[in-house]
């Protein structure tokens, strides 16, 4: 696997985006020629190597190419995002749309992630060390498909809205979350390790939220069913099961009424 | 003799009273007195014959003291500072009507601005479900002539909507509705007693923060599903109530407002309402309807909704529309640092936003068209009077039912002022030059 390391040398006025920083757009090319490609301030087209420095060179293939990103990159917004495999590695903090709608291959942001982070996700591995903002895996705005597939690591806290209308794939969130987990999940599985605030699963259809420390304010529409034992991402508690929204539409299999499961640690 | 103009079109808010009549002096160049509408409505009228109104141009000196400048140079400055900027934020289009906010776009689409509306600390949150779940609406002369159950949730259109109840939803005698108020079950959800909560059948008083809860609980009672005991603090027999009110209702329709587009869960509270909405069309016929505020916010989100395909936080920086609230919305722009340069047109910023969003206006180069001096004006560099709309000069504006209403002008306004429309034409053939188009 070849590796290209994108080291940001100059700060942008305002705020960058960067959606070409992935392996499939850096796939075949040599530094000069990633160099560049465009970034974008605003209204403004600006080359990338006006504000990184580029080193290495990118594999034949995508799936052969590694990105490492590194410096301050609090103000560059969508690395990573729309990739469809390869590797990124993100050394520091970075901004809005960190690995949004990937579809595969492997994104390691080792510090924090701003809002939308994972938006929309199809696919792959998105590890983030640090916390997460809003919307960590949500649906982009207006669309009844959120996350489908792939696994959303989160080592630290994440915001509000994580995982609305997801219906597949996994969201692990290593911290505490705000309001708002699993809003119109139709499938997939949250798991948050530390504790949930309220609006927890608020018109689920299908899937399964996993808390494990509080939850100040249950929804009124989750029934409790009974206490389960159960191994979730690799600790083994027993866990309180409920069943809901029981105020949403629910549809049926094999005569049973498929709804969504909240298990909550004791 | 006075003269009486009719027919009078009030833009003040979302309501558009149509039935406004103004008292002109003799010579037909001066508001006397205004028949029929509230007193903030009165009060716009009156407002603009203040005889210290502002009639020219202002820009901001050195030492901060204001100098009057000519139309013409306001048009470069702003044309020029629009056209210099990498990421413009023109905010606010909401008082004013659809021909100018078609002209701003214009001028938007030219310098790749942020176009965001006053729905954005408004019923930004609505416009972001509705995109979400869609929406069951109505206009308000349905309300008017069928509806028997009207619930507002959040609202209080006693201070807010003044003539609201009077019109349409509480007290008029309609088609299928001729006992009035008396044949109307109102209930009210606000976490205060308001005067509008004190004139309704039933009023729940829900905890701060917790419409979301009580509306998802509407819906497992609409259900028939078991509830616990008590949810946001209303109990479940109050729940099982309401739910069967509304089930029972010939025509209902929700209205809803700041209560629960700006408290906690936003969007999700108007999402979750149009949902109940939806669940009580299984067995009547129900709407909801936001309740707008200024009197064009509507209109504008129908001109960017036919322009650009959204209708609020519009960013157009790549040429092309794109949409996220969170990110292109205003206040997120200013506070963030995302944007170089404000234009403000028919809103009052400095007054409704976040004190560190009015502090990076100030820092930034910033116009503001406002025939009034507002607290947006005091962090302004060039402040542009214009004439006003509805009162001196006409144009179409959109109620809260998304109903066109033309509204008229009643008086001349004072001699060489230009227009909303007037003055962004003129920047837009200046950025059209600077930009060599």
């Amino acid at each position: 696997m070849n590796t290209v390391v994108l080291t940001i040398s100059k700060q942008p006025e305002l705020y960058l985006e960067t959606e070409n920083i992935t392996p499939d757009v850096f796939a075949g090319k040599s530094a000069e020629e990633i160099a560049a490609l465009n970034v974008y301030e605003g209204n403004l087209t600006h080359t990338l190597g006006e504000y990184f420095t580029v080193a290495g060179g990118a594999g034949d293939t995508a799936a052969d190419t590694r990105i490492e990103v590194k410096g301050d990159l609090t103000r560059v917004k969508w690395i990573g995002a729309k990739m469809t495999t390869g590797e990124v590695v993100i050394e520091g903090d970075s901004d809005m749309y960190t690995g949004a709608f990937m579809e595969g291959g492997k994104l390691l942001a080792k510090g924090n992630v701003g809002h939308f982070a994972g938006l929309g996700m199809k696919g792959g591995d998105l590890h983030v060390t640090g916390n997460a903002g809003n919307y960590l895996g949500a649906a982009y705005r207006g669309d009844w498909r959120g996350m489908m597939s792939g696994v959303l690591r989160v080592d630290g806290n994440a915001g509000s809205d994580i995982g609305t209308f997801m219906r597949g794939g996994e969201i692990i969130v290593g911290g505490d979350v705000d309001v708002h987990v699993g809003t119109h999940q139709e499938g997939g599985k949250i798991v948050v390790k530390g504790n949930g605030k309220s609006k927890i699963g608020g018109q689920m259809v299908k899937g399964d939220i996993y808390i494990f420390g509080s939850i100040d304010v249950m929804m009124p529409g989750f029934a409790y069913r009974e206490n389960v034992d159960l191994e979730v991402d690799g600790v083994k508690a027993t866990f309180e099961h409920y069943i809901g929204d029981l105020g949403e539409r629910h549809g049926k299999s094999k005569g049973e009424t498929i709804y969504g499961h909240l298990y909550k640690k004791l | 003799m006075t003269k009486l103009v009719t027919d009078v079109v009030c833009p003040f808010c979302g309501t558009l009273c149509d039935d406004l009549e103004v008292v002109l002096s003799d010579d037909g160049k001066k508001i006397v007195d205004v028949n029929n509408a509230c007193a903030i409505g009165a009060m716009k009228f009156l407002h603009s014959q203040a005889e210290d109104r502002l009639t020219r141009p202002r820009m901001r000196q050195e030492d901060g003291s204001w100098k009057e400048a000519s139309y013409d140079e306001a048009i470069e400055y702003t044309a020029q500072m629009l056209a210099k900027a990498k990421k413009p934020l023109m905010y606010g289009w909401s008082s004013t009507n659809c021909e100018a906010q078609g002209v701003g776009s214009e001028v938007g689409e030219l310098v790749g601005a942020q176009m965001d509306n006053t729905a954005t600390v408004c019923h930004g949150s609505t416009l972001i479900a509705v995109q979400d779940v869609g929406v069951p609406g109505c206009t308000l002369g349905e309300v008017k002539n069928r509806a028997d159950v009207v619930v507002f949730w959040g609202c209080n259109p006693a201070h807010a909507h003044p003539r609201h109840m009077s019109r349409y939803s509480i007290f008029p005698r309609g088609f299928f509705t001729a006992k009035g108020h008396r044949g109307r079950t109102v209930v009210v959800v606000d976490p205060r007693p308001t005067d509008t909560a004190s004139i309704a059948n039933l009023h729940l008083q829900v905890e701060q923060g917790r419409d979301y809860e009580l509306l998802s609980a509407l819906r497992v009672a609409i259900r028939g599903n078991p509830l616990p005991d008590v949810v946001a603090g209303i109990p479940k027999e109050t729940i099982i109530e309401v739910a069967e009110k509304m089930k029972n209702a010939r025509f209902g329709v929700i209205f809803f407002g700041m209560g629960v587009t700006h408290s906690l869960s936003k969007n999700h509270n108007i999402d979750i309402a149009i949902q109940v909405t939806r669940d009580l069309n299984e067995y009547t016929k129900f709407a909801i309807m936001p309740m707008r505020g200024h009197y064009n916010v509507t209109g504008s989100g129908q001109v960017w909704g036919w322009q650009f395909g959204y209708p609020f936080c519009v960013d157009l920086s790549r040429g092309i529309a794109r949409y996220n609230p969170g990110e292109s919305s205003s206040n997120d722009l200013l506070v963030r640092g995302e944007v170089d340069a404000v234009f403000v047109l028919g809103s009052d910023p400095g007054a409704h936003f976040p004190f560190n969003s009015v502090k990076k206006m100030n820092d930034l180069p910033c116009v503001v068209v406002d025939p009034h001096i507002t607290p947006s004006t005091v962090v302004a560099d060039l402040h542009v009077p214009v004439a006003f709309v509805g009162v001196e000069v006409g144009g179409c504006a959109y109620r809260m039912d998304n109903v066109p209403i033309e509204t008229h002008k009643v008086v001349d306004a004072p001699d060489g002022m230009l227009t909303d429309e007037e003055f962004l034409e003129g920047v837009l053939k200046r950025v059209k030059e600077l930009k060599g188009v």
